[in-house]
């Protein structure tokens, strides 16, 4: 009897066990009890009840699917094993917590962390009250399943844009108070979350607008399709002007803070298109891009700082070429004698380069040239012509009969990020330009055919010494102006911002991405740099994500979340190219 | 006279600027450091016995690397990770309470044992857990991928230790036995030292008996040679590779304990360097040999501990002592620009290069 439903209790088992050492770990490092009290909807659900839950809720609904399909009660009981099992690691904690003194050791299961996890009860009742709980989840998320796709696909969107809102309700909501009104603000959010209404009609747009988006999706894009042309032509310029447009007014709809976050994002965003070349398009693995970075925020601060340690007293603009072309040489110099390795070996020894570089800066050795452990201050901000006047007064005078404005003209310093975000906005579109432009050029075809296979391409004429280098020159030159912004956003700049960490953190934004991709850059260091800097109070777990992000990242999408159409091709399986083939085949015989 | 001059090597002149004025340093430096007779005979011993034991640590570290990388031909960046994960984690649950308890002093080599054996476990745990979630998936894939899959499987442990265990350094307790000199080679030689190089013989000849003679050790050999042909041969390749992660983690996880005992501190971090040095270490003595993981280990630990006093000091370099690390790098990028094969190694083959 048994035997013909085909339960396989091995298979929850793994789930659960997977699942409750997931709850654990989340457990015992404190990332739930620090999120425990930001709630995301009010009164409803805060971010911690989501984290220690999640795994609970995920990993059920996968071993719900491991059930044969038509046995709907086995894949519940798959489900309620998983949720059951995945409280037992925590009932454990909560049992040796209660019995023993674990703070001591961890300083992270704390008693407040118990009483979250016993929800407030007796140890014993509140163990038995998470057992229900996560039984219950592992129960439903089984359950979900069952739900036709087109539902269930709308209801998950709605869940997940509701929560991401929930998660940034205090920046929204401190946005919306000085772009609309307070009470516009108080409307939708209590507190430092989404308010319970708000949050339900959000939840109802979104999955309505995804169930439409599913149902009409093949008709509009074959309307779309369809039309002239010239009208695509006409239509696609527009989309670009309004996303110019959009690009030029974020800082005014953003505010000081979130633009100053957009800044930061951009440093990265310049930084990994660099690295793309280096990485994507030639497959050089580098480890210790943060040199160059460092190399052109030092040269930007020396050049220009007020302090005693300047050489000159440049201006920005006037700075911004040497610290590209001093980091571009930078780049060739470390590139040279690396250029007969390959793969990991050159990937460990520019990590060693990276740890020189930053450990001179710190050094005595060179502390009368850069400061060593107290770097260097009083480094300007950019000041550019202020047009708007200089026109005005063209005019004005003009008019008037008087004498035209001459130089020097009238200057304003760019000290707001929101006045910065335009110079590091055109720092990136002017990478973007250069990589889109070299990607599709001989040199970027040289480029890739040197990450596919070094051998073959010099045996089809490709120098390896000039295209390598070029890469290491253009990816430390984008560091380098990157750099430099960096130097004088800060105004100020020490040697432990240049730690190994940038350069993993840049390696990370553009494999999230997509290797390759240059809209993957931006993708990458919106998640990677932009939503830790909006989430400060969990900084401390920022590497631990990159660490997961990587190891997930490999193991099931190694080409990123928007692959360079080339990646795109690569990575189909040999199934799909045989499927694919087949297809243009039969259509060949049709 | 364009094309005799297009016919020059600049890549290779380059190369050799390089190295003569590396060799030009070093001469000088030693030279003047010598000329002005710096430091007592007896100063260099203490160098050198310093450098020796420190170099055991490397030795019995870069072990991992090197089995890994021979059987892998993957660098494992999270072997420094596992290497701190035995005695992070011994430290706090063991050696601490064991401290405060006023047990270890009255027990001090039990103690020590129960740590080290705790320690070890710790990191074979460790490292297993990591083969099997992360590497195991990965043994087809493009070289680069696994090298990023340990770099974040390296972030992960680290910060997950920090989280669990606390981001704060932790002292080792000091023990009675160890702390004091012995006089011997006409100075005074710290215990902890002696301890420390004694062990890692014991180890490295236990190691060397467990690859050369026993059967599981035949089996790490052939895997090593050729994958294939030793499933053909009956050997189950997964099941050796995951005894490699042990062997390697076993020998990290002793290597910590001796680590603790010298530095008297733990935190979440300190795997990184001793890491990167390490994996030096095993390039420096030919990746993939066992012996040159030793030699290669010894080698960059005198040299570390003796190179910053003899030619950093004679060139006039301020504060030459922060420079350390430096020269550790700076090693580790010549050994792999000029002599990638190492010491002790035979000119790598393609695809291991």
């Amino acid at each position: 009897m048994v035997k013909s439903w085909d339960i396989d209790l091995r298979i929850p088992l793994r789930f659960g066990l997977i699942a409750g050492l997931i709850a654990l770990m989340e457990s015992v490092i404190g990332i739930v009890t620090l999120s425990w009290e930001r709630s995301l909807v009010a009164n409803v659900v805060t971010m911690g009840q989501v984290l220690l839950f999640a795994p609970a809720i995920v990993i059920a609904s996968m071993a719900a699917k491991q059930a044969n399909q038509d046995k709907k009660l086995v894949s519940l009981l798959y489900g309620l094993v998983t949720g059951f099992l995945t409280a037992i690691p925590l009932i454990i904690l909560i049992a040796m917590a209660t019995a023993f003194d674990l703070r001591q050791f961890m300083p992270n299961v704390s008693p407040a962390l118990i009483e979250l996890l016993t929800f407030g009860r007796s140890p014993v009742a509140g163990s038995l009250i998470l057992l229900g709980v996560t039984s219950l989840m592992g129960l439903l998320a089984a359950a979900f399943d069952f739900l036709p796709k087109f539902i269930q696909r709308p209801l998950l969107m709605g869940l997940i844009v509701t929560l991401t809102i929930g998660i940034f309700s205090e920046i929204l909501s401190n946005r919306l108070r000085d772009l609309v009104s307070v009470d516009f603000s108080r409307a939708i959010f209590e507190g430092k979350a989404l308010k319970t209404i708000i949050a339900a009609g959000l939840f109802a747009f979104v999955a309505v607008l995804n169930f439409l988006w599913n149902q009409f999706q093949e008709p509009i894009r074959g309307a779309f399709g369809s039309l002239p042309p010239r009208l695509t032509r006409v239509l696609r310029v527009l989309v670009i002007l309004v996303l110019i447009a959009l690009g030029l007014l974020i800082p005014t709809i953003a505010g000081t803070y979130l633009s100053e976050v957009i800044n930061n994002v951009g440093i990265f965003v310049l930084m990994g298109l660099g690295l793309n070349i280096v990485v994507g398009f030639a497959g050089l693995l580098d480890l210790g891009y943060v040199a160059f970075f460092a190399i052109g925020a030092y040269s930007m601060a020396v050049f220009t700082t007020e302090g005693p340690l300047g050489v000159s007293n440049m201006s920005f603009w006037a700075a911004i070429p040497f610290c590209i072309v001093i980091a571009a040489f930078a780049g060739i110099v470390l590139g040279v004698p690396v250029l007969r390795m390959r793969g990991d070996y050159l990937a460990i020894v520019t990590l060693g380069f990276g740890e020189i570089i930053r450990i001179l800066a710190l050094s005595d050795l060179l502390k009368p040239y850069i400061g060593g452990a107290q770097g260097v201050l009083k480094i300007p901000k950019p000041t550019i012509i202020n047009f708007f006047a200089v026109i005005r007064d063209f005019f004005v005078n003009l008019f008037r009969g008087l004498p035209l404005p001459k130089a020097p003209f009238e200057t304003i310093d760019l000290i707001k990020p929101e006045q910065f975000y335009y110079i590091v906005l055109a720092g990136c579109a002017l990478a973007w330009f250069v990589s889109w432009r070299l990607g599709e050029s001989r040199l970027g075809r040289q480029w890739m055919a040197v990450r596919e296979d070094e051998d073959v391409a010099e045996a089809v004429g490709i120098k390896l010494v000039s295209t390598k280098l070029l890469a290491f020159a253009v990816g430390a030159a984008f560091s380098g102006l990157s750099g430099a912004f960096f130097a004088s956003k800060l105004t100020s700049i020490f040697p432990h911002s240049f730690k190994l960490d940038i350069s993993i953190n840049v390696l990370c934004l553009i494999i999230i991405g997509g290797i390759g991709s240059l809209p993957g850059v931006v993708v990458g260091s919106i998640i990677l740099v932009g939503m830790p800097e909006l989430l400060r109070e969990f900084k401390e777990y920022r590497l631990l994500m990159y660490g997961i992000l990587l190891v997930v990242m490999m193991l099931a999408r190694p080409e990123g979340f928007i692959p360079s159409a080339v990646k795109r091709r690569e990575m189909l399986t040999a199934d799909e190219q045989m499927q694919a083939s087949a297809e243009t085949e039969s259509a060949a015989g049709d | 006279m364009r094309s005799r001059l297009a016919n020059i090597d600049f890549i290779g002149v380059f190369l050799w600027v390089i190295r003569a004025a590396i060799i030009v340093a070093v001469v000088w430096g030693t030279t003047a450091t010598i000329l002005n007779n710096t430091y007592t005979t007896r100063q260099w011993t203490d160098f050198l016995v310093f450098g020796v034991a420190q170099g055991s640590m490397y030795a019995l570290i870069a072990i991992g690397y090197t089995l890994v990388y021979g059987v892998l031909f993957m660098i494992n960046f999270a072997h420094g990770e596992f290497f701190m994960s035995g005695i992070f984690t011994a430290t706090v649950f063991l050696a601490l309470p064991m401290d405060n308890a006023g047990w270890l002093d009255r027990n001090p080599l039990l103690g020590l044992l129960i740590i080290a054996v705790v320690s070890m476990v710790i990191s074979v745990v460790i490292a297993v857990v990591t083969e099997r979630i992360a590497y195991r998936h990965l043994r087809t894939a493009p070289r680069l991928v696994p090298l990023i899959t340990a770099i974040g499987a390296s972030f992960f442990w680290q910060n997950l230790y920090r989280g669990l265990l606390g981001g704060e350094q932790k002292p080792f307790p000091q023990l009675e036995v160890l702390t004091g000199t012995i006089p011997m080679l006409g100075t005074e030689i710290q215990k902890v030292h002696i301890v420390v190089i004694i062990v890692t013989i014991i180890m490295l000849i236990g190691l060397n008996f467990f690859i050369i003679r026993t059967k599981t050790g035949k089996a790490i050999r052939s895997v090593a040679e050729d994958k294939e042909v030793a499933a053909l041969m009956g050997i189950d390749v997964d099941r050796t590779i995951t005894i490699t992660f042990i062997t390697g983690a076993a020998m990290a996880g002793i290597a910590g304990v001796l680590y603790a005992m010298v530095y008297r501190q733990v935190h979440f971090f300190m795997g990184f360097i001793p890491g990167i040095k390490a994996f030096t270490a095993a390039v420096l003595g030919g990746i993939g040999s066992i012996p040159g993981a030793a030699i290669g280990g010894l080698f960059l630990g005198m040299f570390e501990s003796v190179g910053p006093s003899l030619f950093l000091k004679g060139l006039g370099i301020p504060a030459f002592n922060q420079l350390k690390d430096v020269i550790a790098f700076t090693m580790l990028v010549l050994v792999l620009i000029f002599r990638p094969q190492g010491i002790l190694g035979e000119p790598l083959a393609e695809k291991k290069a």
